[in-house]
């Protein structure tokens, strides 16, 4: 794949990625992975500038994706809370991206209003990558937890990927649903009744030949990989039936013995109580790697699309 | 005249000069009065029928406006919503164009995304909505921006 086919690109939905776009971008992630860990700074963004535009509060996309510029030996500038910015005195998304494209070579944007990424993308000429749009996408966080899967195994292809808890309003397992629709993997969607994943994309995956499971029973004796997700309190109007839920899928050391050996758990993160502290320390815990690959990901992502060869 | 010419001749008048539009999916013509326009200060005569019995559809509705022409974006709303339509055009009591609607590709402009933190209902954001068509039977609507799929519309 050429580099002019990524340079100047708009990183904004994990739907707008080929299956050899998301293999290019886990090959690349690799490589800048192994840059990193060499002793040598690498300095192949000194000179630009990253505008991070974070309409709503983030700490980890945030500091994942300055850690990245910083890291290539770019500079950042940006705010992190609206109330601080020009928005709060009325201007629209589209005047703030053009006014910062006048500043930046790259922009990384989250609003919370869906499909802010795509507009502001729209209204200007340096790269934009959505860094979260509301309920919508995050395409950087689905690439770095299929980063973090083809890390493990060196492939994707012929996995079985249970993702438990909250399945139906959860942004993260949708975009990762997305991407897989293109590998050939075993899907297991574990949640409560009340938080199933969306008919239309089970249907979806069953159309593109994906086996799909769905189950209420934290059956993951057969998962290579466990995506667990938070389940949130406000989901549930009765305060009873989200304590009886919230408990029924926390992997906790008595699911431990039910893993396959080589299985791994991962996050997105935060998590509250779904995982228990003492996973942290056991083989299986993958969530604060998962995390920390979101550097190398994003690296790469920056690169490409600033026209930055490596 | 057969019953059944009988039976069409006394629910739909014909009309003069004006459109008449044919096979709207029952139950719809409301939403079609709707986009067309046609409010209680409308003056000229428009005639209504609601689940008449169709060969085609089983039951349709019918709309019948005097003097009144289409434009681009309203044969395309009224696709959306009734996507079998068609439309007449009259001239002197005769069909000058035929015309069934055919819903296009991507619906520019014409509806607003149900979803109300889509980036499009954004007061003051200059952007159109813009919709893929995903499905044409049922309608299947993909909002470009929040990536939504819609069914219904109106």
């Amino acid at each position: 794949m050429s580099l002019k086919h990524w340079n100047k690109k708009h990183i904004i939905s994990i739907r707008d990625f080929s299956r050899d776009e998301i293999d290019f971008v886990l090959k690349k992630s690799a490589l800048m992975e192994d840059k990193l860990s060499s002793s040598k700074p690498v300095k192949l963004m000194k000179g630009r500038i990253l505008a991070n535009l974070f309409f709503e509060p983030s700490t980890r996309t945030r500091m994942s994706f300055e850690t990245a510029m910083k890291r290539l030996g770019g500079k950042t500038v940006g705010f992190s809370v609206a109330e601080t910015t020009s928005e709060a005195k009325g201007e629209t998304i589209t005047d703030t991206v053009r006014v910062v494209e006048g500043y930046a070579d790259v922009i990384v944007l989250r609003h919370p209003a869906e499909g802010a990424a795509r507009v502001a993308s729209e209204n200007i000429k340096i790269p934009l990558i959505n860094g979260g749009d509301g309920a919508n996408q995050h395409p950087t966080q689905t690439l770095l937890d299929l980063y973090t899967i083809q890390k493990e195994y060196k492939k994707i292809d012929g996995l079985s990927i249970a993702m438990v808890g909250d399945l139906k309003y959860g942004r993260t397992v949708h975009s990762l649903a997305n991407a897989l629709e293109s590998y050939n993997v075993k899907l297991t969607f574990i949640s409560p009744r009340e938080l199933k994943m969306p008919k239309r994309m089970v249907n979806r995956l069953r159309d593109k030949n994906i086996e799909v499971k769905e189950t209420t029973k934290l059956n993951i004796g057969n998962a290579d990989v466990i995506y667990a997700t938070r389940i949130q309190r406000e989901r549930f109007p009765d305060l009873q039936e989200f304590e009886r839920v919230k408990e029924a899928y926390v992997l906790d050391e008595i699911i431990l013995n039910k893993l396959k050996d080589d299985a791994i758990i991962m996050h997105p993160l935060p998590r509250v109580s779904e995982i228990s502290p003492e996973i942290d320390e056991t083989r299986h815990a993958r969530y604060f790697q998962q995390s920390r690959n979101g550097v190398p990901v994003r690296m790469a992502l920056l690169c490409l699309v600033c026209g930055v060869d490596f | 005249m057969d019953d059944k010419k009988q039976e069409r001749k006394l629910k739909i008048r014909n009309i003069k000069n004006g459109i008449s539009i044919d096979h709207i999916t029952a139950g719809k013509a409301p939403e079609v009065l709707k986009i067309l326009g046609i409010d209680r200060g409308f003056t000229d005569s428009v005639t209504l029928a609601m689940n008449v019995k169709s060969s085609k559809m089983r039951k349709k509705d019918i709309v019948k406006v005097e003097n009144k022409d289409l434009d681009v974006n309203e044969i395309n709303k009224i696709s959306v919503i009734a996507p079998q339509a068609t439309i007449n055009w009259i001239h002197d009591y005769q069909v000058v164009k035929k015309e069934k609607v055919k819903l296009p590709d991507e619906l520019i402009g014409i509806v607003k995304c149900p979803n109300p933190s889509c980036i499009t209902n954004k007061e003051r954001e200059p952007v159109k909505s813009i919709f893929l068509v995903k499905n044409t039977n049922p309608v299947v609507l993909v909002c470009k921006y929040c990536e939504r799929e819609t069914e219904s519309l109106y």
